[in-house]
């Protein structure tokens, strides 16, 4: 194998596995330092940087980095990433005095954002620093998009949503609440220099099944009525209450129908408990409260009695797979199941719906109905028009519409101020530092803890049942938050490798303790892969390989993979050969947001050349 | 500073026969200088005890003084151990064997330990061919007391300061093989491959094993005109043969070329298989031993690999006539038969 290019922003990138499995990636370990050291304003801001919405993602996140944390790879759980997060927020200090300055004359510059979810309000607080002047339309009398209408108050209070969303708008957007946008070409003719659209996947689907239409006062779409909750437009609900569907949206859905009155609430999916769409914690949380779930069940028919629904028949199906993973729904045989029902909420899948874009506005559509995006700089056809967040690709989550926010906003800025949105795109901001402080000392706690992932507290199920507004997960306090916070396996800190200094003594192979390093005869990736100390298995995990050495002309390999940073290859070696160095990285944006010394929450400093910045400073991470 | 190793181990660690990882043979932390070859030894050691299948309670380590002798708290923490008094690694050694008979013992040694203050022990160990696996850690200095040129270092080498040595050096190697060892290796702590075998031959191996290992020391043997650096071994190793240990329930799988190998079946059934470099180096013959040892000083080049093997000498507990039941087994009725049988003694002295 040719030698690693750590010079490329990606490599390290990669190895720190939960800010790499992150949409907008988040630098997580610098964040969850902080949280250790009770700098939880600085974790906020570390956070409130790159994900804008700290308070509510660490309550609601879909949490693709868990999934993804080494820690998991090395015992049974991984780190709790994300009620680390809401830790970094309950606790924070003002944040006023870093927030960026809004400049009081603008630049001429006038951007629509159609849709004030989360998606629309990333590129709001991206750009508002900038100069520009921003008009936000929603439908709705609140912005917020569908962390207010479709995540319900007791996973993620109002106060906090409020006050991130109000946050950006107090930077001066202007907003057109309660206005719902019905026409593209309307909003074309206002001479905006840029649209963004960032409406989301707001029609939810419907089941076309025998007595729809009778029953159709009592049947109601999942979205439309959490919404309706949410607005409170509805307070109540029927005693009896099925929801049919598998994903996060029923969980939410059936949590809802309990609070208001449901006390009979089935969950019926067709697919097994295990093939369910819904994050397994929104399951733990729905079969908290008492909720059962019928899996294995399609629905067939709404029944009503005097023009009135009563019930729903289902037929009970196996889910069978052919040999390329596709599943088919095999009926049992069985006759139908009747479950009583006053109310039905069907939450089966949502998506996108742009009736109000028409015909000539230069957008074109493909065969899916999906715009078409450019997936990196997400630009429609239309030059002036971009899209994020659902509107874009299709139903994610809220992390990925900040994502998108980020991307569409630096788009933005670079065709407002005439340059090339693709070729003249700055490379993300990286920093690479040793954490070096003495023979044996290094800036970061270095041991590993053993301790198992926390559990977090919630409210008891009664007072929760009788509040639809009080929140149920109460979150770690700060010495749990600590505990852990030390959990952290430190993955941006990097064992960095030079060559040139290396005697070939094997301390460091010898030391490990998961066998990561093997000094040996290079060969191609898959023969590497087969010669080394402990198996290599992993091939999403790369190998990090030296050029060859100076006494022997072996070569280094380092399987990334359950390595746990934990320094000790570099305090067994006599040359210093390895050093454990910090690496930051940091998703492009149009600019810096945050009014502190990067170097005191150890941010990278945004939109460089892309060059990776060494020095043998422990700067970062001191205060 | 770390004080201890994290716990969590490779999740897909191969288990041996015994259906224990390598971690079941580790010992804690070592405290030994960064780089230190000892700790690469101690790792050869864990390597071996590991792919041997050993159970770590029936293994003793005993070892005297230095930073050698340290070291065995680095490996095999479930294993019986000793740590004794300066160069009486041997006695204690011996006595440890004399009571019990059935464990595997594992000394290990230091230049100093071995060749000034213990030379005595030393010398007459090897002579009664004791059954154990002797490591001699050698660096040339005194470690542990700033890095003083020990006897083992050569003739001409510089130490640290910059003075020279004048005096001759003694070769463990050569002195074992003068004095009738039957076992005699020589390795490189940088050379795992070559090193890991050689300690599985030697734990097999019925009778007295030497295993002078050239072990680096980073901190006050490691620079331009030593003869024990790092760099300087690399240059000067020649490997008078490529050992490859065979366990006895294992078939003999790798071939060799015809007239460059050589067999040796030891006494638990398993084999040696010595693929010779050096075509004239015969590690069955006392003479060709030597004669090997000599050339290769003589160029200057450090010979290394299984230097001399004999599996007919009777080893200790067959000249000592030990019985088969360890003598730390031996019930009350059995030590003490009682007067009648002390009589009859008495009477057959008289």
């Amino acid at each position: 194998m040719d030698a690693t290019n750590t010079s490329n922003p990606e490599y390290f990138h990669k190895v720190v596995d939960c800010q790499y499995a992150c949409p907008a990636h988040t630098p997580v370990p610098e964040y969850i330092r902080l949280i250790a050291r009770q700098r939880y304003t600085e974790a906020y801001l570390v956070n409130w940087e790159s994900n804008v919405f700290p308070g509510v993602l660490g309550r609601t996140c879909d949490r693709p980095c868990e999934p993804a944390c080494r820690r998991g790879r090395v015992e049974s759980e991984p780190v709790a990433i994300c009620r680390l997060k809401r830790v970094a927020a309950d606790n924070k200090g003002d944040i006023a005095p870093y927030m960026p300055v809004i400049p009081t004359e603008k630049n001429g510059k006038c951007i629509a954002l159609i849709g004030a979810g989360p998606a629309s309000l990333t590129v709001a607080r991206d750009l508002m620093p900038l100069g520009y002047t921003i008009h936000l339309y929603d439908e709705n009398p609140k912005a917020g998009g569908f962390m207010r209408s479709q995540i319900p108050a007791f996973r993620l209070p109002e106060t906090v949503l409020d006050e991130e969303v109000d946050r950006i708008l107090d930077m001066g957007v202007d907003c057109q609440l309660s206005h719902r946008v019905e026409s593209m070409k309307g909003i074309l003719a206002k001479d905006y220099d840029a649209v963004f659209v960032g409406t989301g996947a707001p029609r939810g689907r419907d089941l076309d099944l025998p007595g729809r239409q009778e029953a159709d006062e009592n049947v109601h779409i999942g979205i439309n009525w959490l919404a309706d909750v949410a607005f409170e437009h509805k307070q109540s609900i029927g005693k009896n209450v099925v929801v049919l569907g598998g994903g996060n949206t029923a969980m939410d859905c059936c949590r809802t129908a309990r609070r208001l009155g449901g006390e009979e609430v089935t969950i019926t999916v067709r697919s097994t408990f295990e093939a369910m769409k819904a994050s397994p914690w929104e399951k733990e949380d729905a079969q908290r409260e008492g909720i059962p779930f019928l899996p294995n069940h399609t629905p067939l028919e709404f029944i009503c009695e005097n023009g009135k629904l009563t019930g729903m028949t289902f037929d009970e199906v196996e889910s069978v797979y052919d040999r390329d993973g596709n599943r088919k729904l095999v009926s049992a045989g069985k006759p139908p199941v009747l479950i009583k029902a006053d109310e039905v909420l069907v939450a089966i899948g949502q998506e996108v719906a742009f009736p109000w874009i028409e015909d000539g506005c230069g957008i074109e559509f493909d065969q899916w109905n999906q715009p078409v995006v450019d997936s990196t700089t997400f630009q429609s056809t239309n030059d002036k028009v971009f899209f994020g967040g659902d509107a874009a690709f299709g139903p994610e989550n809220v992390i990925t519409a900040v994502a998108h926010g980020h991307q569409a906003a630096v788009s933005i800025d670079l065709f407002l101020s005439g340059r090339d949105i693709k070729s003249e795109r700055p490379a993300p901001g990286t920093r690479l530092f040793s954490t070096k402080m003495g023979i044996h000392e290094w800036s970061y706690d270095s041991q590993v803890t053993v301790d198992e992932r926390f559990a977090v507290p919630h409210l008891d199920n009664e007072t929760a049942l009788g509040d639809r507004r009080a929140e149920v997960e109460l979150g770690f306090d700060q010495s749990t938050g600590f505990a852990e916070a030390q959990r952290c396996l430190n993955c941006d800190v990097q064992t960095v490798f030079i060559e040139s200094k290396c005697i070939e003594c094997d301390s460091c192979v010898d030391i490990c303790p998961t066998d990561c390093i093997t000094f040996t005869e290079n060969g191609d990736e898959d023969d590497l892969r087969k010669r080394l100390t402990a198996p290599a298995e992993d091939l999403e995990q790369a190998l990090y390989v030296s050029e060859s050495l100076q006494q022997t002309g072996r070569i280094m390999v380092k399987d990334e993979n359950v390595c746990l940073h934990c320094g000790l290859c570099a305090e067994r070696c006599p040359t210093a050969a390895w050093d454990m160095q910090q690496y930051l990285y940091s998703v492009t944006k149009p600019a810096p947001v945050i009014k502190i010394d990067a170097s005191r929450i150890g941010l990278p400093i945004t939109g460089n050349s892309g060059k990776t910045e060494s020095s043998r400073t422990s700067g970062g991470l001191a205060s | 500073m770390s004080y201890f190793k994290p716990q969590f181990r490779h999740p897909q660690l191969p288990t041996n026969e015994r259906g224990f990882t390598r971690t079941a043979y580790e010992g804690l932390i070592s405290t030994l200088c960064a780089g230190c070859g000892h700790d690469s030894i101690s790792a050869a050691i864990i390597q071996a005890c590991w792919e041997l299948s050993l159970e770590p309670h029936r293994i003793a380590k005993v070892s005297g003084i230095g930073c050698s002798s340290k070291s065995p708290t680095y490996f095999l923490n479930k294993s019986h151990g000793f740590n004794s008094v300066h160069g009486r690694m041997p006695s204690v050694a011996t006595g440890a064997f004399a009571g019990n008979h059935d464990l595997n013992y594992i000394g290990v040694s230091g230049d100093g330990d071995s060749a000034s203050i213990g030379m005595g022990q030393f010398a007459h160990v090897v002579r009664r061919n004791l059954n154990m696996l002797y490591m001699v850690e050698n660096n040339g200095c005194y470690g542990l007391t700033k890095g003083q040129d020990s006897a083992t270092a050569d003739e001409g080498s510089k130490s640290r300061t910059g003075q020279v040595n004048p005096f001759e050096n003694i070769d463990l190697v050569g002195v074992a093989l003068e004095i009738g060892a039957t076992f005699v290796a020589r390795s490189f702590s940088g050379d795992k491959q070559q090193l890991v075998p050689l300690i599985k031959a030697a734990i097999a191996h019925k009778g007295f094993a030497l295993i002078d290992v050239i072990s680096p020391c980073v901190t006050f043997n490691n620079h331009h005109g030593s003869t024990k650096s790092y760099d300087y071994t690399r240059e000067h190793v020649q490997s008078g043969n490529i050992v490859d240990f065979v366990p006895s329930r294992t078939e003999i799988t790798a071939n060799y070329e015809e007239g460059q190998t050589h067999s040796v079946q030891l006494h638990d059934g398993s084999m040696l298989n010595l693929a010779k470099t050096k075509p004239e180096h015969d590690p069955g013959n006392l003479r060709a031993a030597v004669n090997a040892l000599q050339a290769s000083r003589e160029e200057g080049e450090i010979l290394t690999g299984l230097i001399y093997i004999d599996t007919e000498e009777p080893d200790f507990k067959t000249m000592m006539k030990i019985g088969e039941k360890p003598l730390n087994s031996l019930s009350q009725d059995e030590l003490c038969p009682g007067g009648e049988r002390l009589e009859k003694i008495n009477a057959s002295l008289r």
